[in-house]
């Protein structure tokens, strides 16, 4: 096997070092009743490089890689060109083989790299400190919420209907078992919601989303002066990172707490992971912080370097008492997002933003023109909703048996009702032309 | 001296081997890299990008915002910058990492390629079922390898991580017991020994949690736990083979205990490359396990994630497994079950399905090694540690009597007097070309180093490593105690002061003050 670098020749001299017969003799701790004498049934045998590549590219084949239709889905995942450059880096061995820096002397590399995502998530939501990864965005999201539980010692937080379903669920699980409350706001595709009747004095954090799932883009300044007024935080969560090239960052709106996706930067779609959770706060915050966190300090010649630091929040340390259970967390994934923003520089992060926008807005311009069809949103970025006159999910499956990914029906999101709202992106992969052939697409299937 | 004919020397004239002070701080190869954020000189992009089509904005009220404060590259400057940084790392392509708990085995590069092929790699999450097919059988393919090699009824490959898949075993516990009305059970059961996760999550999760002290031979103290049984608690938390790296001998009785009491049983599964294709944890009487696919299943561990802990349930568990999850059709067809609606499955625990791109190479991974070659990845796994226990023991102290099962746990006795601590063990080791094992953890022994070699490991590596072991006990036992402390002084960086950076954190880049701003007060 080829992963495997013993021979016979060396197993048995090193079971004759350890004075055993047989390696069974080494698994003589496990319960009689529990010991299998040979493989496993069921399961195939060794494969060599070339039939495994054969049967998963067979597998692979089934699948329409959007790349190669015109494709306008979003919703919390977006299709950017990642520059070749930064899948060549994130594939050096040194970065891809290594873990956790728990030994900075020879993890320099991983902690600076930390150290700038870091400082890049900081200065992109305009706050003060970012952690270093989280799972994902809605991960993100409800770690939020139990840090402002914790920070304020209140129970309750109110959830904007605007917030991506999937960030709602999974706050709301960890709600129903970590034991706190949601007041969750109906969905509202057209109209604003009136948050603030909401908040109490039980109420913890008010969430909510930029450009939110329906695409809206809206300033939450106000929202989050009245919030402080009555002693709640307000978390702003962002599923495109995109959008913070262009638009007001959520710190300058007055967000106590920064939940987003890091995806669109540096990372493939993979089918919804691996991807990168951002999680930024206010100085004052940061004690109250899951995850893990890189420092700046100097070694033992006065040298600068770096350290993970604040390690006493952290599970390994606290155990019952720590902020988060979390542990491993998105480090590759935060290397390439660290990457291509790095490559992009400041020009071109915000020449990157306005190009998605202006898409969005020709595409909003050719799908207004067939018949039948609405645009939703009296703002956005780039993504937004259209309102068809048939049930979108089946408008969707008619599109992909012509070849067009035509977005995502909020029903699949929701799970039922809002059948007739279809959620569209458009990203600078998108072609004059792909969206010719969407318009026309959506035309005919209507 | 010997020359060419254009004069150049191609012999050696001077063997002096002390090393200089060079002028730009640069050690041959060791090459300083400053921050990304000190290198921008303003305009430079490593993108080209198209001109902004003309377009009237429609972003609402909302203000464009100001700088942003970026830095800008070209692209050959971006590449020697992360270049230069991975230079500053030691990783399993580079060395042994006998990083106990960590599993960090060969990362094989055929996964790697299988999961950038497009039709896994470009597929986006919200696509119609009818356009992923294939990812969903490589889905249900992959939940049917870890449901046979653990003997399991249910899989969900949702959880991101180890420690996500432990909150997901903790929340289907708490709905079996909800599901029976039994609202009386507040507290979980965890070893002493047990990874930190464990009662951060039982913790997250709402229970009270209770420790379970160990017995001399490092297992659990099977009475303590029988005495601490009761209709309050809700389950145990215990990883198997434990985190002492020894099999809890008394398992099957272990579970028939938790069981009697009402209670369910999760088992952490870190550490499972230990057993894989030798035991199926159903057959131990576990009720419910994750499995880090970043360990036993090779997914690369990327400094720190991203990782993968699907979940895999006994009969007993099954109904409450989270969404989505995969089902099949009479038809052949599969499907993705996205919505918990009003039966028994909980969730969701993050967006979109799970960790995909982990999902491709541990496949890849399964199927290449096969059912007989995992049995053999255990096998060898368990012979290196054993190895490595049979060649330190005399030098160093073991904490437990063998057989160890896939790494060996010694303390700091062997120490004791000398003035040399484990951390001195392990920046000395780093000089010596390798990375350290887990220091002081498990908890249970004092001064602990847990040494995990893993299966790819050859036996002239492991002999090498016994070499330097062995070499540094001596000398730690011969009084050397400058030497250690002033270890490690052949890499990029040498101690780092982790105190200061806690007290007074710096956690971020910031611009230097102007100094014009200096100038003006």
């Amino acid at each position: 096997m080829r992963y495997l670098p013993l021979t016979e020749a060396d197993r048995r001299s090193m079971l004759e070092a350890i004075g055993v017969p047989s390696v069974d003799e080494l698994f003589r701790d496990v319960p009689e009743a529990a010991r299998l004498s040979g493989p496993i049934k069921g399961l195939s045998n060794h494969m060599g490089e070339l039939e495994v590549d054969r049967a998963l590219s067979a597998m692979a084949g089934k699948n329409l890689p959007a790349g190669s239709v015109p494709s306008f889905l979003g919703a919390g995942a977006y299709r950017h060109h990642i520059p070749a450059t930064v899948d060549h880096l994130v594939q050096r061995g040194e970065f891809l083989t290594a873990y956790t820096p728990y030994q900075p002397e020879v993890s320099q590399g991983t902690l600076q790299v930390l150290f700038e995502f870091q400082t890049q998530v900081s200065l992109l939501t305009g706050m003060d400190v970012a952690n270093a990864s989280m799972y994902d965005g809605a991960t993100a999201c409800a770690e939020a919420v139990m840090m402002a539980n914790r920070v304020t010692r209140r129970k309750k937080a109110v959830l904007s209907g605007g917030l991506h379903p999937h960030y709602r669920d999974t706050t709301t699980t960890d709600a129903r078992f970590i034991g706190f409350e949601t007041v969750v706001m109906p969905p509202a595709p057209t109209g604003g919601e009136d948050l603030l009747a909401e908040v109490d004095g039980d109420t913890s954090c008010v969430v909510v989303q930029n450009p939110d799932v329906f695409g809206h883009v809206r300033d939450y300044t106000e929202l989050g002066k009245a919030c402080q007024a009555k002693g709640a935080l307000l978390i702003v969560v962002v599923t495109e990172a995109v959008s913070l090239g262009l638009l007001t960052p959520p710190g300058d709106m007055g967000a106590d707490i920064v939940a987003a996706e890091g995806q669109s930067l540096g990372n493939a779609l993979n089918f919804g992971g691996p991807y990168v959770g951002l999680f930024a706060v206010k100085e004052k915050l940061v004690r109250q912080m899951p995850g893990r966190l890189c420092g700046q300090t100097v070694d033992a010649d006065g040298r600068r370097g770096f350290v993970l630091t604040l390690s006493t929040r952290e599970q390994h340390i606290r155990r019952e008492k720590a902020t988060s259970n979390i542990c491993t967390n998105s480090g590759l994934c935060a290397l390439a997002f660290s990457i291509h923003l790095s490559l992009l520089g400041e020009e071109g992060f915000t020449r990157l933003a306005e190009i998605n926008h202006a898409k969005a807005v020709q595409l909003a311009d050719k799908l207004a023109a067939v018949k039948g069809v609405e645009i939703v949103n009296g703002s956005f970025f780039n993504e937004f909703t259209v309102k068809l006159p048939k049930p979108a999910a089946a408008v969707v499956e008619a599109l992909a048996q012509r070849g067009i990914l035509g977005g995502v029906p909020a029903s699949r999101l929701f799970g039922g009702g809002l059948d007739d709202l279809l959620i569209v992106a458009a990203t600078e992969t998108n072609t004059e032309s792909d969206m010719d052939a969407f318009a026309t697409a959506l035309a005919e299937v209507l | 001296m010997s020359m060419n004919n254009q004069g150049r020397p191609t012999g050696i004239q001077n063997s002096d081997s002390a090393v200089p002070e060079t002028v730009t701080g640069n050690r041959g190869l060791q090459i300083e890299e400053p921050l990304i954020f000190e290198q921008d000189s303003g305009g430079r992009c490593g993108v080209d990008l198209p001109e902004v089509p003309a377009v009237a904005s429609r972003l609402g009220a909302v203000k464009p915002r100001g700088r942003i404060g970026l830095p800008g590259l070209a692209e050959p400057q971006v590449v020697r910058h992360y270049t230069r940084l991975s230079q500053k790392n030691y990783a399993i392509d580079s060395g042994l990492y006998p990083l106990g708990s960590c599993t960090m085995k060969h990362n094989p590069r055929l996964n790697e390629k299988m999961a950038r092929l497009p039709g896994f790699a470009d597929v986006h999450p919200l696509q119609p079922e009818s356009t992923v097919q294939g990812a969903l059988e490589l889905m249900a393919e992959l939940g049917r390898w870890l449901a046979t090699l653990t003997g399991m009824a249910a899989v969900t490959l949702a959880p991101a991580a180890g420690a996500h898949g432990e909150m997901c075993g903790i929340m289907a516990i708490r709905s079996a017991h909800d599901a029976k009305g039994d609202k009386g059970r507040t507290k979980i059961l965890v070893p002493e020994s047990a990874h930190g996760t464990n009662p951060a999550t039982a913790a997250a999760c709402g229970y009270a949690v209770e420790a379970i002290p160990a017995t001399e031979d490092g297992r659990v103290d099977l009475e303590a736990l029988k005495a601490k049984l009761g209709p309050d608690v809700a389950g145990l938390m215990l990883t198997n083979p434990n985190t002492c790296g020894l099999f809890e001998r008394d398992i099957i009785t272990i579970a028939e205990a938790v069981h009697a009491a009402g209670a369910y049983f999760y088992c952490d599964g870190a550490n499972f490359n230990a057993i894989v294709g030798r035991v199926r944890p159903a057959d131990l009487g576990i009720d419910v396990m994750h499995i880090n696919l970043h360990k036993t299943f090779s997914t690369p561990h990327g400094g720190g994630g991203p990782g993968s802990g699907p979940v895999v349930f006994a009969e007993s568990l099954a109904p409450f497994v989270p969404v989505p999850y995969v089902v099949q059709d009479k038809d052949g067809a599969f499907r993705l079950v996205e919505q918990a609606g009003d039966g028994p499955a909980f969730g969701r625990m993050k967006a979109f399905h799970g960790q995909m791109g982990m999902f491709v190479r541990a496949l890849a991974y399964m199927m290449s090694h096969g059912a007989d070659g995992l049995r053999q990845v255990a096998n060898d796994a368990v012979l290196n540690a054993n190895y490595l226990l049979a060649r330190l023991q005399d030098v160093m102290t073991p904490s437990f009597a063998g057989p160890c099962m896939h790494e060996c746990l010694f303390d700091d006795r062997f120490l004791k007097g000398t003035g040399v601590t484990t951390l001195d063990i392990a920046k000395a080791l780093i000089d010596e070309g390798f990375h350290p094992m887990t220091m002081y953890f498990p908890l249970v022994v004092h001064g602990a180093l847990l040494i995990e070699p893993t299966e790819t490991e050859s036996k002239a590596s492991l002999d090498q490593f016994v070499t330097a072991l062995r070499a540094l006990a001596e000398r730690a036992k011969s009084g050397d105690v400058a030497y250690f402390q002033g270890a490690p002084r052949l890499t990029p960086r040498r101690r780092l002061d982790e105190t200061a950076a806690a007290r007074k954190p710096v956690l971020r880049w910031s611009p230097a003050v102007e100094p014009e701003t200096v100038a003006a007060e």
